[in-house]
């Protein structure tokens, strides 16, 4: 019989893990849609209870978004511009309800292709905190989402936090979110960019994702390399820095849409942080 | 399997609670099951609907997404903690109420409770903090608008001069016929209180039943020994199979086409077909998984629509898989082509919609003595009562069919779903057996709108005068007959769309494949038509240089016209004057978007695009008559016995308004007994937009029979005004009152002393084998304008504006009117851009998409009021109608846009970019 258990401190949610394997519960937001016509006979370790969990906070270099930080939580936090992106994603995962419940941390641990965060965070070189009994460790979140529905995380473990190393006060970012109604809707594709800007406008370092056009979202490191000294230009975006992505057909879209799509919104996301920036010099 | 329970203390509504329960369940779950309280909705139990939104700590959160475990300590706010101290409404609810926001009311405490939260945070909100708060709800009847603004209103000053619903000032006899009234079943709607399908539950003990469905789309199966199932799991009641039907194995909507099981005999034909029924309690069933029941499946390959004429037929009556067809022919279409100036054809490709109403089927079935009583979610109570009687092997006066209220219906909830079993179970094991489908279960398993290939050309004079008009349509109506040769013979009559055309051939085909059938869908396959014919309108008219709105106004039907079936329009067929009216804002959208490109540098482009609409009322060529009753009872009450369901529409609403002014009398004197078959007499379905119409008539004459009785009994003239009071009738005839005692007239069974009966059967005639004839009784017509924005480089389409004029006939009540247009409108919308049903993959709410708050734009309703001569008070009806011109009126404002004509919809943005590199 499936136990559900709800502990109230984090040495013993992690010696319940160590005990045996458990299904994880944060917001309940991607478990229990999993879950319609038939419940599977489960242990369930409900972590909402865990105190000290939830404030996103700048912690030395780096901002923590600990794993019971909502996508709500998240937009009402005073964060520097570098997560405008990762802002806009939170305002666009489903309804205000699933923003309410919804957990950052369980969006990349539940490693769906459509997942919104991954893009965002991948660009903010975001990096997982695993806990277990046996100690911590951080590994980077590219190395985290192995594949759909694959993570990483080890039976035994829990996702503590995402740390992001302190973005410089000249970031820009911008998320782009493509879906074929305006709210509630599962992204076709999805482009995250982060750049920082030189003095004289010009980029200095460029992070450019992209989502749902491959089994895990993806870098463009082409491109991000060939950006590096010009002014944002969606021009400087070619079909060749799109080579990364390996879309499918699905309900949503076709590859062929999913490339041609991919590709406009790169422009623009690109586009986007100029626009930015000429507004911050304005 | 479940955990163990747990007792949980919170706050529930403002008051401390504990509640001992399994923690590990869904807070919904708990709320309705272990609390009573079903105001929480459950539309799909996956986060997609917010029918089930609740306030947690204030925040509206998905109750089917909280564990109960979590509440401990919390605040929890439900839709029965909105009211007022003292049970009044909140500003909030009156407002829903005013504005009509709440139409069949399943979404409506979502709604709520989401606008409590925003309102809470954000006392004035903008539009668009309206619509960001109240996103994540889906609502399947208003179009949203009307929503928007309630909300709108109740935050704060805004005047509603037009809004005087709640006027109770009855000393005036004033008509409630043409007035604002608020829904009689409206407080209920609001408050939590309305008992839906899933919310009525038997006073003893009940069984849980679920169907075993195939998997597969077309196999052969054989159901091994159950032996070992019943050991395994002993709350296992029963295993019913086909061979338990005590009755007929088969149901159908037409007398002769009884072709589909209530369970499959060996074979499927579709994907969901059920196979077999676990009837046992709740928790034995959900530890049963589909797998654990020994079935061996023998596939076969599907019958796709492409090529389903090659067989195999997956009926012996229909060979070639052709279930039936149909045909209207008119003049000499090859004659009149040679004479022509410009020709326009096109190829159009529609595809499976799902009805998608928010509220799963449910309902549950008891036998008492020799008599089965059914309570479920229905549309059709009377072919409900015929069918189960058939199916168990009794008389039809031994079923006994209590409407609960409806969740929605668009058509999808006019066959059979729950029934069957529940009905079957509870025969044969004598005790309540009760079923909940499952959002999977109602997308899968429950009819669709027929998908389509249409071919069509027509052509015109030099001043665009259409000369003829060719048409064929083949119409995949899926496993089984359903309502498919009503899409068949309807297509035809109304193909040309509503314009004068001396010389037509439509013919339609409805062709069986193993896709789930395809049934009733707000307009029966004309929609579909719609969009080829409106697009050779458009195409014409560029060929001839004339406007899109020129060259319908040229050939509108109007009174006197006569129809590709030889029928000459009656007064009251007013599309000339939805053109004029809607001639204004036509121009304006057409230069707005001239104007938008123009200045345009970017990827965006605006188009505006029109269509027209006509829509027979009624059923096509058949007797579908209604019949009423309204009463007097002892204490001085009027009773109006109607069996006409309302899907939240509003025929309740409208029935007590014309009824309360047949009688003369105020409707708030007027009670309502709605759609049991026990007790109200057959008004028909609540479908082909009759029930105003038709049973509409109804109540008018039972009013006007009453009214007479009364004053025959007092000898009163028909000007005098009848007076009800506590056990009398006081009738006053010009300044003479009589009294009439009711305490001495002796009452029938329902307590009623005086009665009036009224029935209406519109009058049609049979077709002929050309079609030819009068296949209904009258026809409403509507022009729609919509303003598009298309974005060239994603193909993503947004609605911008909707300008619709309808023919109405006569509003009974505007509000309601306009919120059937305002929903009609917005199933257009997702029939045009975003719907498409795929067996298998798209059974869930956030992989087939509705519209949701953000996609149905501003919409402007221009009502046109010519009375028509057999409407009650001239009124028509207007659930299909209002949905008709908007698909085709979106899809050439996208031609006007871009220039390119989508002719395979939904126009999602990975056709739409396609069309446009192409
Ligand atoms: C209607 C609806 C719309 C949605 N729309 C979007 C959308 O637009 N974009 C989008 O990206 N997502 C969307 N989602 C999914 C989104 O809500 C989730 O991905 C959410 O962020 C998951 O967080 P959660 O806390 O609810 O996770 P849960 O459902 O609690 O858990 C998700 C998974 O992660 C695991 N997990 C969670 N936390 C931990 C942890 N700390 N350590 C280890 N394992 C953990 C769980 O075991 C589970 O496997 C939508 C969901 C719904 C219901
Ligand atoms: S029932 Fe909870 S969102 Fe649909
Ligand atoms: S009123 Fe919203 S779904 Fe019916």
């Amino acid at each position: 019989m499936g136990l559900y258990l709800r502990p109230t401190t984090l040495e013993g949610a992690l010696a319940l893990l160590a005990e045996r394997p458990r299904t994880v519960l944060a917001g309940g937001t991607d478990h229990f849609p999993a879950r319609v016509a038939s419940t599977p006979d489960e242990d369930i370790l409900d972590i909402s209870a865990l105190p000290g969990l939830r404030a996103i906070v700048r912690h030395g270099s780096y901002w923590v978004v600990p794993c019971l930080a909502t996508w709500s939580d998240l937009i009402a936090a005073p964060l520097p511009a570098a997560f405008d992106g990762l802002k806009a994603a939170a305002r666009q995962v489903g309804g205000p309800q699933v923003q309410n419940l919804g957990t950052v941390v369980g969006n990349i641990c539940n490693a769906s292709p459509a997942a919104d965060g991954i893009p965002c965070l991948l660009t903010l070189d975001a990096e997982v905190v695993l806990a277990s009994r046996a100690g911590r460790r951080t590994i980077p979140l590219a190395d985290f989402v192995l594949g759909p529905r694959r993570t990483a995380r080890r039976p035994e473990e829990l996702v503590l936090a995402l740390q992001i190393p302190a973005p410089p006060e000249t970031a820009r970012a911008s998320f782009l979110k493509l879906g074929a109604r305006r709210y509630l809707v599962i992204s076709i594709v999805m482009v995250a960019a982060y750049a920082e800007i030189a003095a004289d406008g010009r980029i200095a370092r460029a992070r450019i994702a992209v989502g749902a056009c491959s089994p895990v979202a993806r870098r463009l490191f082409a491109l991000e390399a060939d950006l590096i000294g010009r002014r944002p230009d969606p021009a400087l975006v070619e079909v060749r820095h799109l080579a990364p992505l390996a879309p499918i057909d699905d309900v949503r879209g076709t590859a062929a849409y999913r490339r041609a799509a991919a590709l406009e919104l790169v422009r623009r996301a690109v586009a986007a942080l100029g626009a930015e920036e000429a507004l911050a010099a304005a | 399997m479940r955990s163990p329970l747990a007792t949980i203390a919170f706050t529930l509504n403002g008051r401390a609670v504990e509640v001992r329960a399994d923690p590990a369940r869904r807070l919904a779950d708990v709320l309705r099951e272990d609390l009573g309280l079903t105001g929480t909705k459950i539309g799909c139990n996956a986060g997609d609907c917010g029918a089930c939104t609740v306030l947690l700590d204030g925040a509206q959160v998905c109750a089917c997404l909280v564990p109960f475990g979590r509440v401990a300590g919390c605040r929890i706010t439900t839709v029965e903690g909105l009211a007022e101290e003292g049970g009044a409404l909140s500003a909030l609810q009156t407002a829903f109420l005013r504005h009509g926001a709440a139409q069949c009311g399943i979404c409506t405490p979502g709604m709520l409770m989401a606008a409590a939260d925003l309102l809470a945070r954000t006392p004035h909100p903008t539009e668009a903090e309206v619509m960001d708060a109240l996103g994540g709800v889906l609502c399947r009847c208003t179009g949203y608008r009307k929503i928007i603004e309630a909300v709108l209103d109740a935050s704060g000053p805004i005047p509603s001069p037009q809004l005087n619903p709640l006027r109770r000032d009855e000393a005036k006899r004033e008509p409630s016929v043409g007035t604002r009234l608020a829904k009689v079943d409206g407080v209920a709607k609001l408050t939590g209180a309305e008992k839906f399908g899933a919310d009525a539950l038997p006073d003893e003990p009940f069984l849980t039943l679920r169907a075993v469905r195939s998997p597969h789309a077309h196999a052969r199966f054989t159901i091994g020994d159950l032996a070992p199932l019943y050991a395994a799991h002993p709350g296992l009641v029963r295993v019913l199979t086909a061979a338990d039907i005590p009755g007929r194995n088969l149901y159908g909507i037409y007398p002769t086409g009884k072709d589909q099981p209530v369970l499959a005999e060996g074979y499927v034909r579709h994907r969901g077909e059920p196979v077999c029924a676990l009837v046992g309690d709740a928790d034995t069933l959900a530890a049963i998984r589909d797998e654990d029941v020994p079935i061996t499946w023998h596939v076969l390959p599907p019958v796709p629509f492409e090529t389903a004429a090659d067989g195999p037929d997956l009926h012996a009556h229909a060979p070639g898989n052709v279930l039936c067809r149909g045909r209207v022919a008119r003049g000499d279409v090859e004659a009149a082509e040679a004479a022509a100036h410009a020709r326009a054809a096109i190829a159009v490709r529609t595809s499976f919609v799902e009805h998608a109403y928010i509220e799963p089927e449910a309902g549950y079935a008891q036998r008492i003595g020799d008599r089965i009583e059914v309570v479920a979610c229905t549309q059709t109570p009377y072919m409900d009562r015929d069918e189960i009687a058939g199916i168990l092997g009794i008389a039809p006066e031994q079923v006994r069919v209590v409407p609960t209220a409806v969740g929605g219906g668009f058509g999808g909830k006019l066959d059979l779903s729950i029934q069957p079993l529940v009905c079957v179970a509870a025969w044969l094991l004598r005790r309540p057996v009760r079923m909940v489908y499952t959002r999977p279960e109602s997308m899968g398993a429950t009819t669709k709108r027929h998908p389509a290939a249409i071919h069509a050309e027509a052509w015109a004079d030099a001043e665009g005068r259409l000369l003829a008009f060719r048409f064929h349509g083949d119409f995949d109506t899926g496993a089984y007959a359903s309502w498919g040769p009503t899409v068949a013979n309807r297509v035809p009559v109304h193909a040309m769309g509503p314009y004068a055309v001396p010389n037509v051939l439509c013919t339609t085909a409805a062709i069986h494949t193993t896709a789930p059938p395809s049934g009733a869908f707000r307009g029966f396959g004309v929609p579909q038509a719609a969009i080829a014919g409106e697009a050779l309108m458009d195409m014409l008219a560029e060929r001839l240089g004339l406007d899109p709105w020129e060259i319908r106004r040229r050939n509108a039907l109007g009174v006197g016209s006569v129809t590709a079936t030889g029928q000459v329009l009656g007064p009251g067929a007013a599309l000339p004057e939805c053109l004029d009216a809607i001639r204004p804002r036509w121009q304006a959208l057409r230069a707005e978007a001239t104007a938008f490109n123009r200045n345009a540098r970017g990827p965006l482009r605006r188009g505006a695009g029109l269509a027209c609409m006509w829509y027979g009322i009624g059923n096509t060529s058949l007797s579908n008559p209604s019949e009423m009753v309204m009463g007097l009872r002892r204490d001085g009450r009027a009773v109006l016995f109607s069996g006409a369901v309302d899907i939240g529409q509003g025929s309740n609403t409208i029935m007590v308004q014309i009824a309360a002014d047949a009688l003369g009398v105020p409707p708030s004197a007027v009670e309502l007994v709605a759609g049991d078959t026990d007790r109200t007499r057959d008004a028909g379905k609540t479908s082909a937009s009759r029930q105003t119409f038709v049973s509409g008539n109804a109540a008018k004459r039972a009013g006007e029979a009453l009214r007479a009785e009364i004053l025959r009994r007092c000898n009163a003239g028909p000007e005098a005004v009848i007076t009800l009071a506590e056990g009398r009738v006081i009738v006053n005839d010009g300044g003479v009152a009589t009294t009439l005692d009711l305490a001495a007239l002796a009452p029938d069974a329902e307590g009623i002393v005086l009665r009036g009966e009224g029935r209406f059967d519109p009058p049609t005639t049979e077709l002929d084998a050309d079609g030819q004839g009068i296949p209904y009784a009258t026809y409403a017509f509507a022009a729609q304008a919509a303003l598009v924005e298309v974005d060239t480089a994603l193909g993503t389409v947004r609605v911008v504006r909707i300008v619709a004029a309808h023919d109405v006939g006569r509003a009974i009540n505007p509000t309601l009117v306009e919120g059937q247009i305002h929903g009609g409108i917005a199933q257009g919308l997702g029939l045009a851009l975003m719907e498409e049903f795929m067996p298998g993959r798209t059974e869930n709410l956030h992989d087939y998409l509705i519209p949701t708050i953000g996609d149905v734009p501003p919409i402007e309703v221009i009502l046109i009021e010519q009375p028509d001569s057999l409407g009650p008070y001239g009124a028509k009806g207007v659930g299909e109608p209002a949905l008709i011109a908007t698909a085709p009126a979106i899809l050439n404002a996208i031609a006007h846009a871009t220039g390119v004509r989508m002719t395979h919809v939904p126009a999602t943005p990975d056709r739409v970019l396609a069309a446009l590199t192409q």
